[in-house]
């Protein structure tokens, strides 16, 4: 049953990532976009992790893709044109992509199972997901997130002093 | 394994019981809930006709009370207008996708004790995670009807909801913080336990935030820019007529009614009332708790009515100002308050 599950919201999110690509109206890609976060999401819920699953809705599609939106429609863009492609070789193409297939899939023969902690289904089960994330990213993890939020700090105000306008002295 | 295969299992029986159990519970609570949508449409017009010094729909029935039949039939045999430049399957979606989000929020909320169709961990999450997709009806709706009304509507709609959205989940995170839990049953258990039966006391500060916030997030006046009706005709839904129209409109009302729940549940103890009242007056122990719900519930909606009646809008650069520069450094006072209050203790 679960494989099914797996099955569906995978294949979903492969074919949304190409519709993704593949729109020629810009809007109707954001669109797309959405419909394969909420598939991500659909995974994270798979795995036990419905916090995740929460966050991944509220922050990817509730306020990233929203802006996309916003600047998509802002700038008006129109729907894209056919035509013919400048340059050729695209067997050249197809060969370097290939060529990273051969490595993915190396890579994924060589993957080993990691060591296990002691957060196993059972006790994140137990314990709620929300609750063992907190637990193990504020006191494990607690260096690498206050890393994550100062970068995050520095962002916000670079962007305020961007757009601020220039006083006079 | 086929479906006959499935029946013959042992155990498939109570699967299916259960499946067809959590189908009346949908159906129930959708019924109410579009009933509601429908009086609380009629009791809005009541309600600010007499606060003018009108007496509201009067004509259909006796003090026009089956107003809101007759606007479904009207809406129902409206003829299905669409622009002809706008973008088809876009705009056939977006009043769908406004409904699902509202409705789908119906699902984690507990009307009474044990009455709730998912009770899931994540249920506070869950419920701002839907009315952020809900966005997406307003904004896809602006933006297919290729109307320039109906565009500075959604454009409006989302620069708002982007911002008032961060200000009502971190006026929550207090309500959190002193519960412990994100599920909505046990916020109100928690509620039930506290001394004053109900966060909105030590919470003031987040109750306040969550209460101007809700009435931004869903475009209730006086934050109602995206439909200003005397700059922009009526805002997104301008070029949607009939039942397309109606969809946006139970939307809208159902998105209150998740905002008024999740007040009741988050603040106001849901089906509880405070001990030291039954602690009087204890007959009142034997009233159901759905009842102390809906009171509540319908105590929240009249305050919307109350607000619209009483407020000019406001600008756009003074709604920006007050989500921004008001409630959001209010509401992350009000997490420190209670990360202090809750080290202390």
């Amino acid at each position: 049953m679960v494989e099914w599950f797996f099955g569906y919201l995978a294949g979903a999110v492969i074919l949304l990532s190409i519709l993704v690509v593949l729109s020629r109206n810009p809007v109707h890609s954001v669109l797309w976009m959405l419909l394969m976060f909420l598939h991500v999401a659909g995974l994270y819920l798979l795995l036990n992790a419905e916090f995740l699953a929460a966050t991944q809705v509220i922050v990817y599609a509730g306020a990233i893709l929203v802006l996309f939106l916003f600047v998509v429609m802002l700038l008006n863009l129109k729907e894209e044109l056919r035509i013919k492609r400048f340059t050729g070789g695209w067997p050249f193409r197809l060969l370097i992509a290939a060529g990273i297939l051969i490595i993915l899939k190396k890579v994924l023969d060589g993957f080993k199972v990691g060591f296990k902690g002691p957060w196993s289904i059972e006790a994140i089960e137990q314990a709620t997901h929300t609750k063992a994330l907190g637990k193990v990213l504020f006191t494990e993890y607690i260096l690498p997130f206050e890393i994550a939020s100062l970068i995050l700090l520095v962002a916000i105000i670079g962007a305020v002093f961007l757009a601020k306008k220039r006083l006079r002295t | 394994m086929s479906v006959f295969e499935f029946l013959m299992q042992p155990g498939s029986f109570d699967v299916i019981l259960n499946i067809g159990a959590i189908v009346l519970k949908i159906a129930i609570v959708v019924a109410v809930a579009m009933f509601h949508v429908a009086y609380a449409t009629y009791f809005e017009r009541k309600v600010i006709g007499h606060m003018q010094v009108r007496m509201g729909p009067m004509e259909v029935g006796p003090h026009g009370l089956l107003q809101p039949v007759a606007d479904m039939i009207k809406l129902f045999f409206k003829e299905d207008v669409i622009p002809t430049n706008a973008d088809k399957p876009v705009f056939y979606l977006a009043p769908v996708i406004s409904l699902t989000a509202a409705l789908s929020s119906l699902a984690v909320i507990p009307f009474f004790d044990g009455f709730v169709i998912a009770n899931i961990n994540i249920g506070l999450l869950f419920i701002l995670a839907a009315s952020s997709v809900g966005t997406y009806g307003i904004i896809l709706a602006g933006w297919a009807s290729s109307s320039k009304y109906s565009f500075l509507g959604s454009l409006r709609s989302a620069a708002q909801v982007i911002s008032y959205e961060v200000a009502m989940g971190l006026s929550l995170v207090g309500v959190i913080m002193m519960a412990g839990s994100l599920n909505l049953t046990d916020i109100v258990r928690a509620q039930a336990d506290y001394p004053t039966g109900m966060f909105a006391v030590p919470q003031i500060l987040g109750f306040f935030v969550f209460i101007v916030a809700a009435g931004a997030e869903t475009n209730r006046s006086p934050f109602d820019l995206p439909e200003a009706e005397n700059e922009l005709v009526a805002g997104y839904f301008v070029e949607y007529s009939g039942m397309r129209f109606a969809l946006f409109y139970a939307a809208e009302y159902i998105g209150m009614m998740i905002m008024g729940s999740l007040a009741v549940t988050c603040f106001l103890g849901g089906w509880t009332i405070p001990h030291f009242i039954t602690g009087v007056l204890p007959f009142l122990d034997y009233v159901p708790g759905i009842v102390w719900f809906l009171l509540k519930l319908y105590f929240t909606i009249f305050f919307y009515y109350w607000i619209r009646a009483t407020l000019p809008r406001y600008r756009y650069d003074q709604l920006m100002a007050i989500g921004w520069k008001l409630l959001i450094p209010l509401a992350l006072l009000n997490i420190l308050i209670t990360g202090i209050i809750k080290i202390a203790i």
